[in-house]
């Protein structure tokens, strides 16, 4: 009787034991390769230090105050907030209307879902460079070729410097709707049909039922799918790198997103002190927008 | 008691096995510290003091690789008791690769860096001055190209090029033949090169090319040529005698810059970006004439319906120039004792007409040694030929940062092309852009 208590007993203790050690081995490995070089970035961003120099000579706030002044950083962080500003709406709306729709069929619902998703589980290197191709000028881009066709004039696109961040943001979205897509979809699905039901029975049409009831149950779908797609449009790179020439985020800059300037600052011109000042910048920009952001949708609830 | 006695063993077992667990992963852990140090160490000694092995890094370039793995056995053979372990990375991580290495205060005893980095390299002490016993400035200046002077910092060298690479004019025989220009004969001068051009281009009914007369790919080669071709042409300079100084915001430079732009602008010759870049441009039969690097010489015969001839650049106003560039070999700082002895002997021998007249032939770049590149054999190679006699008058821009470098112009061309802006203003412009660089680099 003792004894097999004492064995259930010692049975839990294992369990949990070893439910720890699962869990202090990916922390163990994030403190490592994850908050480690972050709060080693902090450090760095005081100093000078260009990677090759041996020293890394204390300059307090000289970076900061350099970035102040620095045209480029101001026009680079712009660029960032209009990725956000007019990708990360359009993708959501986008990928709500697709999945609300997907949702309303019974047939191939299988098939438009693959179909809509096969973009963002797509490697975005592969699909920068064939959305490249697709936008030049009319011999070999199908966009200017379609244009040239339906006899109006060729397009720019990635040459212009309006037309570019547009174009890239296109490629984007197209990318992401997959994703905003299965999540709103799985939300959807989520809400009981009681409430439809419910809503049927006062006799409220489909605008009312979309307007009263799913909207509103969907609301902790919306705020995951923001605040993720915030901060994934806050850190736009690989598309810029591969389909604006040589990863300049041409023409003039135009397209060039924070996270792109400080990767040239750190990797092509080594300035790795610089480049951690405006890592530093950029981690207390998505830790506010993040934080307001939960607080905001939280207080409304 | 006997079922206790087991039982507390086995739960006595289960505690050692699950604290042998821990303590192997806190090790690994530690082990994952070590490593994102960057302790990794692939200097080695020479043990028993017989075999002395040095480490040599490059880029990995297929035909470069196997080169110089052949050499390497021909250095061994010829010096039993040295042992050289070839590396290679890939080319796109090679500069972060090499940058990395260098706070760790590990890495190569004999480096291959393009001589643009340089500067970056000596400033940090990583590399070590060439020894004069061996390698004296007299010994360089007289059997190397003057060009390895961009390898010189006050007053010492500190690597040395293997082979050179110059620029030359690339025509496409049958764009000629079609556009009723005689196949064999590509232009002479620059006035021929537009006038020729023009004939090659093909535009639709909207004014789009549809192929272009010849490259105007800043991006590519074609700064090189405004920067160190035209302008000079022009009768300017890019830089003062000692580098400091960005001396195009003038007539000259803003002649030069007015001429390439009004390529696009006026004669209506080609525009950047056409066919995605000028490699693909020429390999499709899209473009008529490029320039462009002996390097390029492999990819272009690996395309067999590409029928084209190599010329040098079309002179101006009597002048000739060209731009010419290398990866050089030096020895890192910290290579010190018999793997100093080993490296300067294998630098020498890399450095050797024996290994220069195998790297013309296995990887088309050309022997940097006078005497050697200026014989008959390769002077007058129909296809080497144009890039070594283009050696003698070309430059190696002391670059401080080529891509910003190069950027300036790009940038200037958006301005004038894209936003409109005059020419005067778009490289008055970059030449400001360009001197905070400079002034940056040599007043730190």
């Amino acid at each position: 009787m003792i004894r097999q208590k004492t064995a259930s007993h010692s049975l839990e203790l294992t369990k949990r034991r070893w439910a720890y050690t699962f869990l202090i081995v990916p922390i163990l490995f994030y403190v490592v390769i994850r908050f480690y070089p972050t709060f080693y970035a902090f450090f760095l961003s005081t100093t000078d230090w260009d990677i090759v120099s041996k020293g890394k000579d204390f300059i307090g706030l000289e970076n900061y105050r350099n970035l102040f002044s620095d045209a480029l950083f101001w026009k680079t962080l712009g660029n960032t907030g209009k990725y956000v500003i007019y990708g990360l709406p359009v993708s959501l709306f986008l990928g709500f209307i697709i999945a609300y729709n997907i949702d309303r069929i019974r047939l191939g619902e299988g098939f438009f879902k693959a179909v809509y998703f096969i973009p963002y589980i797509t490697s975005m290197v592969a699909v920068a460079w064939v959305w490249r191709w697709l936008y030049q000028p009319a011999p070999i881009g199908v966009f200017n070729k379609i244009l040239m066709e339906l006899g109006l004039p060729q397009q720019k696109f990635l040459f212009s410097q309006t037309q570019a961040i547009f174009s890239i943001l296109a490629t984007t979205i197209w990318a992401d709707v997959g994703f905003q897509m299965i999540i709103f979809l799985a939300g959807i699905k989520g809400i009981s049909t009681q409430y439809y039901e419910a809503a049927e029975i006062d006799g409220a049409g489909n605008w009312d039922q979309l307007r009263y009831v799913t909207l509103p149950l969907l609301k902790p779908t919306i705020v995951f799918l923001v605040v993720t797609g915030t901060i994934r449009y806050l850190r736009i790179f690989t598309q810029v790198l591969n389909m604006s020439y040589q990863g300049e985020g041409g023409p003039l800059n135009s397209t060039k997103p924070l996270v792109l300037y400080i990767y040239d600052t750190a990797f092509r011109s080594f300035d790795m002190g610089y480049a951690s000042a405006m890592t530093v910048v950029l981690f207390l920009i998505i830790l506010t927008i993040t934080l307001i952001q939960l607080r905001v949708m939280k207080s409304e609830e | 008691m006997g079922f206790h006695d087991t039982f507390f063993k086995e739960e006595h077992m289960k505690k050692k096995g699950f604290a042998t667990i821990v303590l192997l992963m806190l090790l690994m852990a530690g082990n994952a510290f070590l490593f994102a140090g960057g302790q990794q160490d692939v200097k080695s000694t020479a043990g028993d003091g017989k075999v002395t092995e040095i480490v040599y890094w490059q880029y990995y370039y297929e035909t470069k690789k196997d080169l110089v793995d052949t050499l390497i056995r021909m250095f061994e053979a010829e010096n039993p008791d040295i042992k050289v372990v070839h590396q290679t990375f890939p080319y796109e991580q090679y500069n972060t690769k090499v940058a990395s290495s260098v706070p760790s205060g590990t890495g190569p005893n004999v480096i291959n860096l393009f001589y643009g980095w340089l500067p970056t390299y000596i400033d940090s002490g990583y590399l070590q001055p060439l020894p004069q016993q061996t390698f004296s400035n007299e010994r360089i200046e007289s059997e190397f190209f003057p060009l390895v002077s961009a390898a010189k910092f006050e007053g010492s060298y500190y690597a040395l090029p293997t082979a050179v690479r110059s620029l030359a004019l690339f025509w496409n025989k049958d764009l000629f033949k079609e556009a009723g220009l005689d196949p064999e004969q590509p232009p002479k001068t620059v006035a021929e090169m537009i006038d020729f051009a023009k004939k090659l281009t093909k535009t639709d009914r909207t004014g789009n090319y549809l192929q272009v007369g010849m490259t105007l790919e800043l991006r590519a080669q074609m700064h090189q040529w405004l920067r160190e071709v035209l302008l000079r042409q022009m009768g300017g300079a890019p830089y003062s005698d000692d580098n400091r100084t960005v001396t195009y915001a003038n007539k000259a430079g803003f002649d030069a810059f007015r001429f390439f732009t009004n390529l696009h602008l006026v004669e209506k010759v080609g525009m950047p970006n056409f066919m995605t870049d000028d490699v693909t441009a020429f390999k499709s039969g899209t473009m008529g004439m490029t320039v462009d690097g002996s390097f390029r010489l492999g990819t272009l015969d690996a395309v067999s319906t590409l029928n084209y001839g190599v010329a040098e650049l079309p002179e101006m106003n009597g002048v000739k120039s060209n731009f010419a560039s290398f990866w050089a070999n030096g020895i890192t700082s910290y290579t010190t004792g018999k793997q100093l002895e080993a490296s300067v002997k294998f630098l020498e021998f890399l450095t050797s007409d024996t290994a220069m007249a195998m790297w013309l032939k296995q990887v088309g770049e050309l022997p940097a040694k006078k005497d050697l590149a200026m014989k008959d054999e390769y002077r007058n190679d129909p296809k080497y030929g144009p890039f070594i006699r283009g050696l003698e008058y070309a430059v190696a821009t002391k670059f401080i940062d080529e891509n910003v470098q190069r950027k300036v112009w790009i940038d200037a061309w958006d301005e004038v092309v894209l936003n409109g802006i005059s020419v005067e203003a778009a490289v008055n412009q970059a030449a400001k852009t360009e001197q905070k660089l400079l002034d940056n680099y040599y007043n730190k």
